[in-house]
């Protein structure tokens, strides 16, 4: 989807202000904020894609104003009563009001958390065919605009770059953000010149490179 | 602004916590009744990455690059498996890719959709990487985020910037300082800043090893 979420080349935002000797959370809510959306994430009941899809779903000024924790939050709250595993009646009330459903997975025991975490979730997957696009073969970006889940950002569709690496096959995200399947299709690596992406004012040293699924791109 | 007693909220009374962490907390004991969450293993994620998962697991990976050429290779061609040897791995850290810095070229890792961040040698992201400044401005002025960090390199060395859109993780290996000749691992991850392996900052110089 073209949202705002879909940050790359805008302007105005001002600038980047690191924090010397930032904490890892700021304030105790944001520790529970990562616990909750991991240990939620665990039950099997999304993928991260749709995770990811449900955070850039939220409301543009409300993205844009939030923390990221912020958005993480809204966002579970979100994913919650749409496995309706949590009912807006008991978010108001602050309690538990009907029985928990089932889930796909059992909640993770503390002792589970260090195999979970180490074993994370690989994205990898064997592919039958082989690769459409080799090292070094141009490609343009396609020009597309689906209304769902895209990892495709706008600045580089239209774009013509070339394909530095081939990654091997990956769950595609623009089909299972939406329950549609894992479809893998094989990633590249692809390099776009800043020239290309931003026209002749561009820094003559700058390059971007992305991972494009196979199906974001065409022979150039 | 936060402050370090925000920290503490967790044993304030209710009228003291801002909407959002009471929005959390009435979550959370929803969660925890139904049964979906157990809070041992909330406070079990919270430790890893507080106390377990951060920038020194990248630090002594980066060390090694610099000190051990076989090792280097090793995470040239498979960086996942070669940073598995330093027992670094798992979430967020599972397709790993190291992109090395030299005098012609400097490397810059964002994520301009979301926050995707090398967790399992970075741990969480800072506030800046996941803030809309940086995402927006790194793909179309990455010079002009390096002056935001107070870093100004030669006109002469190109930068490259890796926009993370899919599930590989680049881990930036920045160069090693001038007159570190003969220093141990440990002595050269001292200098190792969390920023020069986003590519957002350079290591320390050797003169101000902590």
């Amino acid at each position: 989807m073209n949202g705002v979420h879909d940050l790359g080349g805008m302007m105005g935002f001002g600038p980047v202000i690191p924090e010397p000797d930032e904490p890892v959370f700021h304030a105790a809510w944001e520790r529970r904020a990562l616990a909750l959306t991991l240990a939620c994430g665990a039950l099997g009941e999304w993928s991260i894609d749709t995770s990811r899809h449900t955070r850039e779903s939220l409301p543009p000024a409300f993205y844009l104003s939030s923390s990221y924790y912020e958005i993480w939050i809204a966002a579970l709250t979100n994913l919650l009563e749409w496995r309706g595993m949590v009912g807006a009646e008991e978010l108001a009330a602050e309690r538990a009001l009907a029985p928990a459903k089932a889930t796909r997975r059992s909640p993770p025991a503390a002792s589970d958390i260090p195999a979970l975490l180490a074993r994370g979730g690989p994205c990898d997957r064997p592919m039958t065919g082989r690769p459409h696009f080799a090292v070094g073969d141009r490609v343009r970006a396609r020009v597309i605009n689906p209304a769902g889940h895209t990892r495709l950002p706008r600045y580089a569709r239209g774009k013509t770059g070339v394909v530095e690496r081939v990654q091997g096959g990956f769950v595609f995200p623009d089909s299972n953000a939406h329950g549609r399947g894992e479809a893998p299709q094989w990633l590249y690596c692809v390099t776009f010149t800043g020239r290309e992406l931003w026209g002749d004012e561009a820094d003559p040293g700058l390059s971007v490179s992305l991972d494009c699924w196979e199906s974001y791109l065409e022979r150039a | 602004m936060h402050t370090p007693d925000d920290d503490h909220d967790h044993d304030h009374d209710h009228s003291e916590l801002s909407p959002v962490a009471l929005r959390v907390r009435a979550l959370e004991s929803i969660l925890v009744e139904k049964g979906y969450v157990d809070p041992q293993a909330l406070d079990a994620i919270i430790d890893t990455y507080q106390t377990k998962v951060g920038p020194r697991n990248g630090a002594k990976v980066v060390a090694r690059a610099w000190s051990d050429p076989a090792y280097l290779e090793r995470l040239r061609g498979d960086a996942t498996a070669a940073i598995a040897e330093l027992g670094f791995g798992g979430r967020q850290g599972e397709h790993m890719v190291i992109v090395e810095n030299t005098p012609e070229r400097h490397n810059l890792v964002v994520c301009t959709l979301c926050s995707c961040y090398p967790w399992s040698v970075l741990g969480l992201p800072p506030v800046w990487y996941k803030s809309a400044p940086y995402r927006a401005k790194a793909v179309i002025d990455p010079r002009g985020v390096l002056a935001d960090f107070g870093v100004s390199l030669p006109n002469s060395t190109a930068i490259r910037v890796w926009d993370s859109t899919a599930e590989l993780r680049y881990l930036v290996v920045p160069m090693r300082p001038d007159g570190t000749e003969g220093w141990d691992e440990d002595r050269l991850a001292a200098l190792v800043t969390r920023d020069s392996m986003i590519g957002a900052g350079l290591p320390l110089p050797a003169g101000e090893a902590p």
